[in-house]
């Protein structure tokens, strides 16, 4: 190169450099956006499952009258700092609004990148409260806190105990020992303390190691409390390893109350068969008589007939509506633009449980509430809120030698 | 906490510690031999997991018969990748070594992440959910099964080094491999017969943890830290060492689990093989370096 090609390169650079919201106009026939899933590692059958949405969701948002998302996809193979380098990543490649990322470590460092480099983040899964309490102006957050889960989940609780007329006495607090883990454990008592009608005391609490392959200890050790009843907080390949654990050593809980992942996946369901039946879940859901979640669900069940419609579709599906919608009012994909767009969304016509899609000033929808649902002969059937079931909570669990 | 739960979960974790001991016995045999650290056993392992699975979908045998197959197609893929890929690799640096292993290791994991997928995948038999009682104690009958099946691997393993003319020559190799070399002995075939047996070894014991377990591409990795932390506990290079860690292991993370906090169990795996290192570096079975 010699020296006026290089002022000219140079010029070049600097008038694109000076004049942004027309380099970004230029672009703004689609929104560039980097979809952040745990695809490979301990995550992976989960991150998977979220990216099935990512298939189908480009017909569903036309159907709507919303702009094309150009979705760039990036695996963060379960790892905290794959998550970080990624996305550094996807951003330097151009994507100018950020999707993710299943799990709340990840999605935590995820979190700090998008705001030092000032690109938007629609949080689709990730619980733990802290991730926006940072005072962070480009993170969005579509999915409840763990104190909100927890908070919906006894208040559900309560209903189903007074349904069946059975209380446990006692429980045993099982947790995986991973970010959502810690931080629903953390909230448990503090919120468990605002509920005084919840009827049973804890008798131990269980934290274990997520990629565990063999928990007979902890069921053991969970056993020999003497409680009447297990709370849970799991992904799937421990919620298999533990239903197993409790077949083996005889020992059949009168409930099974789980407060996250694995217990209502369709692997769990289809692994365990009638050993799968009876946990109760409290957990982010749909609505089912909201017309989004009508048609969503049909596109699903069309496109993936042998996976159910739940949990990871719902809100990964809702964090790309927020961005598709946010993109359509800001005009641009100017990411101030859009982070100022996804501020003030207001999405009634939605997926899942609850009013709709708004943000509170930290970037969090509080609006959002839980369901309870409970695996029934291979299938899982809505049993509360009254409002939202499709069937009756059925407790004590049936014991396991009597399947 | 009543005494019996001490004393299931210490038979639970002394019948794992049997099965991960035969999968360490591959290792130190084939270190004790060939001298080559294989960074790739986890995977090996893995492999085994899911040829299993693979031939109980078409043939409905139990696993625990199928680790007769599985061990013989992974004895082929031992003595193949030490005679092709491995042998050439013998007189060059450890980190050679090392960085060839690890690639076979990637290169297993991504290519049972491509044919079967990230999801667990495992075994049900007719006995996966029974259990024996003996009392107050409870014991898994996959486990009982698993653990009483990888005593006669190993047993047949310790006969064979110890009573065939092939053994002898195998364990003439490991003590000497100029002697060897001198009195006429094909050390190349030998150690790839060894690296075989080796596979073997971690396939019989692949075949029988999926009657304990579930398999997922990304536990290769941990199994082969586990396998080198039985082994080096137990004595590098020493078949009865690596068993004994197995137990040792099996026993410690089980008990460490239940008198501390389970999530830290593996802690105590490593906190046992850190007091290893300090006390006695050649393992617990291990021999002195002359």
């Amino acid at each position: 190169m010699n020296r006026r090609d290089f002022n000219k390169a140079a010029g070049a650079a600097a008038v694109t450099a000076a004049f942004p919201p027309l380099n970004v106009r230029a672009q703004a026939g689609s929104l560039k956006v980097g979809v952040l899933l745990p695809r490979s590692g301990v995550q992976a059958g989960i991150g998977q499952d979220c990216h099935r949405v990512v298939t189908y969701t480009a017909g569903i948002l036309k159907d709507l009258g919303l702009p094309g998302l150009e979705l760039m996809n990036a695996d963060t193979e379960s790892n905290v700092d794959v998550a970080r380098s990624r996305t550094e990543r996807l951003i330097s490649e151009g994507a100018q609004l950020l999707v993710g990322a299943f799990d709340s470590g990840q999605t935590t460092a995820i979190a700090q990148v998008a705001e030092q480099r000032g690109i938007p983040l629609v949080i689709n899964i990730a619980a733990a409260p802290p991730i926006t309490e940072q005072g962070y102006k480009f993170v969005f957050r579509n999915f409840p806190t763990a104190p909100m889960i927890l908070g919906d989940a006894f208040a559900n609780q309560l209903e189903v105990f007074q349904a069946t007329g059975v209380s446990p006495k006692s429980v045993v607090f099982m947790h995986v020992n991973d970010t959502f883990g810690q931080a629903m454990q953390k909230g448990f008592t503090g919120v468990m303390a605002k509920f005084p009608a919840i009827p049973y005391k804890v008798a131990d609490v269980i934290a274990y190691d997520p990629a565990a392959r063999d928990l007979s200890v902890e069921v053991a050790k969970a056993r020999a409390s003497g409680a009447e009843a297990l709370v849970m907080v799991s992904r799937l390949n421990d919620a298999i390893l533990i239903t197993r654990e409790l077949v083996k050593q005889r020992w059949t809980p009168s409930a099974i109350l789980s407060m996250g992942p694995g217990w209502y996946e369709d692997q769990y369901l289809k692994t365990l068969t009638k050993l799968s039946d009876g946990p109760l879940h409290f957990v982010p859901w749909f609505d089912p008589n909201k017309k989004l979640a009508k048609q969503v669900e049909a596109v699903h069940n069309k496109a993936f007939p042998e996976v159910s419609f739940g949990t990871n579709h719902v809100f990964t599906f809702e964090a790309l509506l927020v961005a598709a919608d946010a993109f359509k009012r800001a005009g641009s994909a100017n990411p101030k633009a859009l982070a100022d767009a996804i501020r003030t969304t207001n999405i009634t016509d939605n997926v899942s449980t609850g009013p709709g899609i708004q943000f509170d000033a930290k970037g969090q929808n509080d609006k959002l509430k839980n369901s309870a649902i409970q695996n029934r002969g291979g299938k899982l059937v809505v049993v509360a809120p009254k409002g939202a079931s499709n069937a009756k909570p059925e407790l004590p669990m049936q014991p396991y030698d009597k399947r | 906490m009543p005494f019996e739960v001490y004393l299931n979960v210490a038979a639970s974790g002394l019948l794992t510690g049997l099965v991960y001991g035969l999968m360490a016995l591959g290792l130190s045999v084939i270190f004790g031999v060939v001298r080559v650290v294989n960074f790739a056993h986890g995977e090996m392992m893995t492999l085994a997991m899911y040829l299993t699975l693979v031939l109980f979908g078409a043939l409905k045998l139990d696993p625990l018969v199928l680790l007769v197959p599985v061990a013989a197609v992974l004895f082929v893929f031992g003595y193949l990748l030490q005679l092709g890929v491995i042998n050439p690799f013998i007189n060059r640096p450890e980190h050679s070594q090392f960085m060839l292993l690890v690639a076979i290791a990637l290169i297993l994991v991504n290519v049972q992440l491509i044919v079967f997928g990230p999801d667990a995948k495992g075994i049900r038999t007719a006995y996966s959910f029974d259990s024996f009682q003996l009392g107050k104690l409870i014991v898994d009958a996959s486990k009982v099964y698993a653990a009483g099946a990888a005593l006669v691997v190993a047993a047949a393993l310790f006969a064979f080094f110890r009573y065939t003319l092939l053994g002898k020559a195998i364990r003439a190799c490991a003590d000497n491999y100029d002697g060897a070399r001198v009195v006429g002995l094909n050390v190349k075939r030998l150690y790839a017969l060894t690296f075989g047996l080796g596979a073997a070894c971690v396939g019989a014991a692949g075949a029988m943890l999926m009657v304990v377990t579930d398999v997922t591409p990304a536990v290769g990795p941990a199994y082969t830290l586990l396998a080198f932390v039985i082994v080096i506990t137990g004595g590098l290079g020493s078949m009865p060492g690596a068993l004994l860690g197995g137990l040792l292991i099996g026993a410690t993370e089980a008990l460490g689990g239940v008198l501390f906090t389970p999530s830290a169990k593996s802690m105590f795996a490593f906190a046992l093989l850190v007091l290893v290192l300090l006390f006695r570096p050649q393992g617990i079975l291990g021999k002195k370096a002359s």
